[in-house]
C-alpha cells in the first residue's frame, strides 16, 4: 500500500499558485490577495508574517477553504500532495479538512465547544478521521493531552474548556488540531491571545510537535520574534501579496525587499540587532514613513512604491514578480540586473 | 537621593483592592463569603521630571491599575500618591493640579469619540480647562498640536474614522499634549498597532519627550518596546513590583528569577536558533495568590522560606529586589 501512495514525481506537500482572493463590494471589487505563490514541504515550517490587513489570515483561510462571504477564490490553485483542493465540493473537503490539514486560531476559548469536555472533542475527532474505536479513542485522548503537557491527563480528560487556562486551552487546541494527524497544520497568531511566558512555552510545544510527527506547519504571526524561531522558511506579506520569501535567518539577517528591510528595522528588540546596530534607549527605530495602502486604493506596479526609498520609475507603472534576490526571493525591480543598472545610471 | 530635584512623582505603599463577590443574593444564598481582588499591592516609587518610568509584567500583575491611580481614575485603597508633593486625591478638586497629567490609552479606535471631528476632540481639554479663550485662539493652538505630533492642520476638519491606526493614536497623544501636561501615563500606547507604525509612535513620543520635557510613566508587556522607552524600569508580578531600577541594569542584569525568566521567554529576532529554556507553570489567579512569594510555585530558586514569608525589598546596587533568594545569595541548586 505504501508503495501505491508514494507520488511518482516529487511535490511539494502544499503548492498555492497565484491565488488570488476578491471581496466584491458595493464601491467595486477588492482584491485582497493577489496572485500569491508559495510551496510548503513535508515536515517544514513555513512562517507567514506581515502587518494587518497584509493578506496573511486569508491565504490560510482560503487554503483549509474557510474563506468568509463574500470573499471568493478569484483565480490560481491550492494543490495538496499535487492534487488540487480549491475547486472540491464541501464535503470532500471537510474530509480534508481536519484530517489531513488542521487548524490552530488565535482564541482558544472560540475553538473549543463549551458545551462538550475536552475528552470528548479530541474522541470525536479520532473517530470521525481516523474510524478509531470508542475505547481507543478516548485512550488517545488521554495521551494527548499528556504530550500537550497537561498535569493529571487522565482527570482533566473530563473537564471542560472553561475549566482551563488561556495557555491550557491552547493546548488542547494544538492537541486538537494534532489528533488526527494531519499533515499540515494552519496556525493562525497561535499565541497572540496569551502572555509571554506562555507564549514560549506554546510555540516550544508546537515545534516539537509538528517534528516529532513529521507536520508541516503554516505559522501566520504578526510577531517576528515567533517566527525567527519557529520557521525554516519565511513569506513576508504586504497588500495581499508576498513580497519576499526565502529562509527565515536570511530574511532576518539580510532582507532583499526594501519593505522587510524597514520592518526588520523597526522592531525593537532586548539585545543589539543581529546586524550590529546597538538596541536600547539610545538608539532611534527606523520607521517607515505612511501606512500600508487600503485594499480599494492599492496603487499600481509595486504596492509599496508611494513609502519605498528606493522607489524608481519602473516601480510606480508594472508589478513586479518575485524574483531571486542573493539567497532569498523579492518582489521588488531592484532585483532585476538590468533595470537596476538603469535604475542608478 | 538627598542632592537630588524633588520627584514629580511619587507613589507610596500603594495598593488597590477591588470587590469582586458575586452579587448579593447569590452571596446570601449559597453563603459565599466577600471575595477581595488585591490589584496593586503595596508599590512604591517614584519618578523625577523628564525621564520614563516603565511598568511591565503579564495580564493581571495590576499594571493597568497603577497607571490608573497615577492619573487619579481609580483612588488607591491604601498609600498615598503624590505630585510635586501634594497628594493626587486633591487633583480631583483642583483643576490647575489635573492639567498637567493626562493619559494615552491603548486602544485608538476606541478612545476617540466617532462622531467628533478631531479638531474638537482635541480642542476638548483646552476648552474644559479654560486654557485659551477665542475660538481663533484654540484653532491655531490645535493646528500646531496636529503638526507637532506629524499630522496636517486640515486634518482637524476629518472624523476618526477617516484615519488609520498610526494616524488615531497620534491624535490621541495631540489631545494627551493640549492641556500641556508635564507627566503622561501610557497605557500600552503601541500594542494595538503593527510594528512599523508601533516605531513611528515610539519616535514621536521620545521626540515629544525631549521638545517639551515630558514625564511618562509607560505601560507595556512588550519588553522590547519598554527597552527602547525607559530610563528606569520596574517588572510587576500578582500586584506587587518585584524588582525596579535603572533600567539598562535591569536588561543586562536581571536579579529577580521572575525578570530573568521573562526576559529569557521572549521570542526575540536575536534568540533566532537558539533553544529556549520555557518557563513552568502559569501566572496564578490574583483572588487567591499564594502565600509567601507569590512567584515561588513557577519560581527554579524557590526553598521553604519563599513558600511561607513574604520577601521585603534588598537593595542591591541601584536596584530594589523582592526576593529571599537575592538577598541571601542563593542560586540554582
Amino acid at each position: 500500500m505504501a508503495l501505491l501512495e508514494v507520488p511518482l514525481l516529487e511535490v511539494p506537500l502544499l503548492e498555492v499558485e497565484d491565488l488570488s482572493v476578491e471581496f466584491p463590494t458595493r464601491r467595486g471589487v477588492l482584491k485582497a490577495l493577489d496572485r500569491v505563490s508559495f510551496t510548503i514541504e513535508t515536515g517544514e515550517v513555513l512562517g507567514v508574517v506581515g502587518e494587518s490587513g497584509a493578506g496573511k489570515s486569508l491565504t490560510g483561510a482560503a487554503i483549509i477553504g474557510l474563506l468568509e462571504r463574500p470573499g471568493r477564490i478569484a483565480g490560481g490553485r491550492i494543490l495538496l500532495s499535487g492534487r488540487r483542493i480549491d475547486n472540491l465540493p464541501q464535503d470532500e473537503l471537510r474530509r480534508i479538512r481536519g484530517r489531513r490539514i488542521g487548524a490552530i486560531f488565535q482564541d482558544p476559548l472560540t475553538t473549543l465547544n463549551p458545551l462538550y469536555t475536552v475528552g470528548r472533542q479530541l474522541a470525536e475527532t479520532m473517530q470521525v478521521h481516523l474510524g478509531l474505536p470508542d475505547a481507543e479513542a478516548r485512550r488517545r485522548a488521554v495521551s494527548w493531552l499528556e504530550q500537550v503537557g497537561i498535569p493529571a491527563p487522565a482527570e482533566r480528560v473530563g473537564a471542560y474548556p472553561h475549566e482551563f487556562s488561556g495557555g491550557m486551552r491552547q493546548r488542547v487546541v494544538i492537541a486538537l488540531a494534532l489528533c488526527a494527524e494531519p499533515e499540515l497544520v494552519i496556525a493562525d497568531e497561535p499565541t497572540t491571545a496569551l502572555d509571554v511566558s506562555i507564549q514560549a512555552q506554546i510555540i516550544t510545544l508546537l515545534r516539537r510537535l509538528a517534528r516529532e510527527h513529521g507536520t508541516a506547519v503554516m505559522l501566520i504571526t504578526h510577531d517576528m520574534g515567533v517566527i525567527a524561531e519557529t520557521a525554516d522558511r519565511v513569506a513576508v506579506m504586504y497588500a495581499g501579496r508576498i513580497v519576499e520569501l526565502g529562509p527565515v535567518q536570511r530574511v532576518i539577517r539580510h532582507p532583499a525587499h526594501p519593505y522587510t528591510e524597514g520592518l526588520m528595522a523597526s522592531i525593537p528588540t532586548l539585545e543589539g540587532r543581529p546586524g550590529g546596530r546597538p538596541g536600547g534607549r539610545l538608539c532611534r527605530l527606523r520607521q517607515i514613513e505612511g501606512a500600508m495602502p487600503r485594499l480599494s486604493a492599492i496603487p499600481p506596479g509595486c504596492p509599496f512604491s508611494p513609502r519605498c526609498p528606493k522607489v524608481f520609475a519602473r516601480c510606480t507603472e508594472v508589478r513586479p514578480e518575485l524574483m531571486a534576490a542573493g539567497e532569498t526571493e523579492a518582489a521588488c525591480w531592484l532585483y532585476a540586473p538590468a533595470l537596476a543598472e538603469a535604475a542608478h545610471g | 537621593m538627598a542632592d537630588s530635584p524633588a520627584p514629580l512623582f511619587e507613589a507610596e505603599h500603594v495598593t488597590r483592592v477591588f470587590d469582586v463577590s458575586g452579587p448579593w443574593l447569590q452571596r446570601i444564598t449559597s453563603g459565599e463569603k466577600r471575595r477581595s481582588l488585591r490589584a496593586v499591592d503595596d508599590v512604591s516609587f517614584s519618578m523625577s521630571k523628564g525621564t520614563t518610568l516603565s511598568l511591565v509584567g503579564e495580564s493581571g500583575c495590576g499594571k493597568s491599575t497603577m497607571a490608573r491611580m497615577a492619573v487619579g481614575l481609580y483612588a488607591p485603597s491604601r498609600g498615598k500618591i503624590r505630585f510635586e508633593g501634594e497628594p493626587l486625591s486633591a487633583a480631583r478638586a483642583d483643576a490647575r493640579l489635573r492639567r498637567r497629567m493626562n493619559m494615552i490609552f491603548q486602544d485608538p479606535y476606541a478612545s476617540l469619540n466617532p462622531r467628533w471631528r478631531v479638531s474638537r476632540i482635541i480642542a476638548e481639554p483646552i476648552r474644559a480647562f479654560g486654557l485659551l479663550r477665542s475660538a481663533r485662539e484654540i484653532a491655531a493652538r490645535v493646528g500646531e498640536l496636529l503638526l507637532q505630533v506629524g499630522l496636517q492642520p486640515s486634518d482637524g476638519e476629518k472624523f476618526p474614522h477617516e484615519f488609520s491606526g498610526g494616524q488615531r493614536q497620534r491624535i490621541s497623544i495631540a489631545r494627551a499634549l493640549s492641556s500641556e501636561p508635564e507627566f503622561l501615563v501610557c497605557d500600552e500606547p503601541t500594542s494595538a498597532l503593527d510594528v512599523s507604525v508601533q516605531a513611528q509612535i515610539l519616535n514621536l513620543m521620545r521626540d515629544l519627550q525631549r521638545r517639551l520635557d515630558l514625564t511618562y510613566l509607560f505601560i507595556s508587556h512588550n519588553l522590547a518596546v519598554v527597552r527602547h522607552m525607559s530610563d528606569r524600569l520596574g517588572v510587576m508580578y500578582l500586584g506587587r513590583v518585584v524588582e525596579i531600577g535603572p533600567a539598562d541594569e535591569v536588561f543586562s542584569a536581571p536579579l529577580h528569577p521572575y525578570t530573568r525568566m521573562l526576559l529569557d521567554a521572549i521570542p526575540d529576532l536575536s534568540m533566532s536558533g537558539r533553544s529556549r529554556t520555557p518557563v513552568a507553570g502559569e501566572v496564578p489567579s490574583p483572588i487567591a495568590p499564594p502565600p509567601g512569594c507569590t512567584f515561588h510555585p513557577r519560581c527554579p530558586l524557590a526553598n521553604e522560606r519563599c513558600r511561607h514569608e513574604r520577601p521585603e525589598y534588598t537593595l542591591s546596587g541601584a536596584m530594589l529586589v523582592a526576593c529571599h533568594a537575592v538577598a541571601e545569595g542563593r542560586r540554582a541548586a
